[in-house]
């Protein structure tokens, strides 16, 4: 009995300690949130009730996880699905006066914009942009007139604000139509600043955005951030040109050999690697102070510079001026091909000036790639 | 943009000026300060900068512009 007993109380004291472990845990108010089959989203803070539904009010501190996943997102890993849901969000402690911001529902966009907002009470509505940024998805239609006025409508705006005005960036207007926007929605479309970091300033300035606001820049970091998506884009077609070359490199006085491939099929592939590194990093990164306005030329520039060095380095495996001379010309071309290929990530070329580079390069790329094969396939004899 | 120029002469953009209202939205919307107000009319003042991105077509309430990029 007396066994019992003791053990008895031991149980309950053990208890106890449990019981007091877990009452002294922070209470989590967004738990109230909670929903079976939901999940509830790290960059929510709390919810507050308005008229038209419960709006989740977000932070404006990026968190671990969204650091991690802007990382990963930059590398161009699973970037095509990195969005949050369409709809209205709160910041701070908004109210009927508050300004309503618009945005694109790529996560990266969303972050960005929010991480500057502290100390700011605004609505966000966020646009079913399909995971892409404000300036692309404008581009594309799908940050567009309707999609706005249609967002506008299904979150019952006109029940959560009293003005009748949003701020959609800058960037947006080459998909929206401000006058259409008003006769549609009854809400006037005031332009906001391009960079988010300029929007506390804008507000500060009764909504007008000076000149600096007003006008793109690409500056180094701006580039050298976009650099990994443009490499990890190559990575596969690289694999496949790799295979390839191992292939050609194997051609020689005995019709083929691994021999051969392996030796040779070796030095074609830094050619290649040189190629990469040269159209895609090297060239977007020190875009201003390579000579020419043609992309294809700048990659062509520093594709020469970088390769001349390297296949010097591998000189003594190279044969005659011939295989010299194939290597040399297809690290210059990959560069020019992909320096070309940056045009579509600058803030500052035209479709038409990069159709009519496109129509004076192609041609003179795919000529080299040929001759570089057939020089590679002679110096092995 | 200043430090970083494309290629001259190739866009295909074109304002009327004597259908501008002189609403000053194109000067607003453009990020590349291709427009200015003059005497209450909009002007193109640096054509070569245009990057063809239709702001300024789609946010001008009395269509006195245009763009027609190619497939691009």
């Amino acid at each position: 009995m007396d066994k019992i007993s003791t053990s008895g109380v031991n149980i309950m004291s053990s208890m106890d300690e449990i019981a007091l472990s877990c009452s002294n845990e922070p209470s989590n108010p967004i738990a109230d949130y909670e929903k079976p089959g939901y999940k509830l989203c790290s960059y929510v803070d709390r919810f507050m009730k308005t008229n038209a539904g419960v709006i989740p009010i977000i932070k404006t501190k990026l968190g671990k996880d969204d650091l991690f996943s802007t990382f990963y997102v930059r590398c161009g890993i699973s970037r095509h699905k990195y969005t949050v849901a369409p709809g209205l969000y709160g910041i701070g402690n908004p109210d009927k006066n508050s300004e309503v911001l618009i945005t694109a529902n790529f996560k990266l966009t969303f972050d960005h914009l929010r991480k500057e907002l502290a100390d700011i009470n605004a609505w966000i509505l966020v646009l079913d942009t399909k995971g892409i940024n404000v300036w692309c998805a404008a581009g594309k239609g799908t940050f567009s007139t309707l999609e706005l006025v249609n967002r506008i409508k299904a979150c019952k705006l006109e029940k959560i604000v009293d003005h009748k005005r949003v701020i959609v960036p800058q960037l947006g207007a080459t998909g929206v139509s401000a006058g259409d926007v008003k006769k549609l929605s009854g809400f006037r479309v005031v332009y906001g600043p391009i960079r988010a970091n300029d929007i506390p300033a804008f507000l500060k300035n009764k909504r007008r955005a000076d000149k600096n606001m007003r006008q793109v820049t690409f500056n180094l970091y701006e580039r050298f951030i976009l650099t990994p998506v443009e490499i990890q884009i190559v990575l596969k077609p690289a694999l496949i040109a790799a295979l390839v070359l191992f292939i050609v490199s194997g051609f020689g006085p005995g019709i083929f050999s691994f021999s051969g491939a392996l030796e040779r099929g070796w030095i074609s592939f830094f050619a290649l690697i040189t190629g990469i590194v040269s159209g895609g990093f090297v060239t977007p990164v020190l875009l201003p102070f390579i000579p020419s306005r043609q992309f294809a030329l700048k990659g062509i520039i520093a594709g020469s510079v970088l390769s001349i060095p390297i296949l010097i380095l591998f000189s003594n495996a190279i044969k005659g001026v011939s295989g010299f001379a194939a290597l040399f010309l297809f690290s210059v071309t990959i560069s020019s091909y992909l320096a070309m290929n940056f045009t579509g990530a600058t803030p500052f070329t035209s479709p038409s000036g990069v159709e009519k580079e496109m129509k004076r390069y192609i041609p003179v790329q795919l000529v080299c790639l040929v001759i570089s094969s057939g020089l590679w396939i002679y110096s092995a004899f | 943009m200043k430090d970083l120029r494309y290629l001259d002469d190739v866009s295909s953009l074109v304002l009327d000026e004597e259908k501008c209202i002189g609403c000053s939205l194109c000067t607003e919307v453009c990020p590349q300060a291709v427009f200015e107000m003059r005497d209450n009319k909009a002007h193109i003042v640096d054509f070569n900068a245009c990057m063809e991105c239709g702001a300024c077509v789609n946010n001008c309430p009395s269509k006195a512009i245009s763009v027609s990029p190619g497939v691009g």
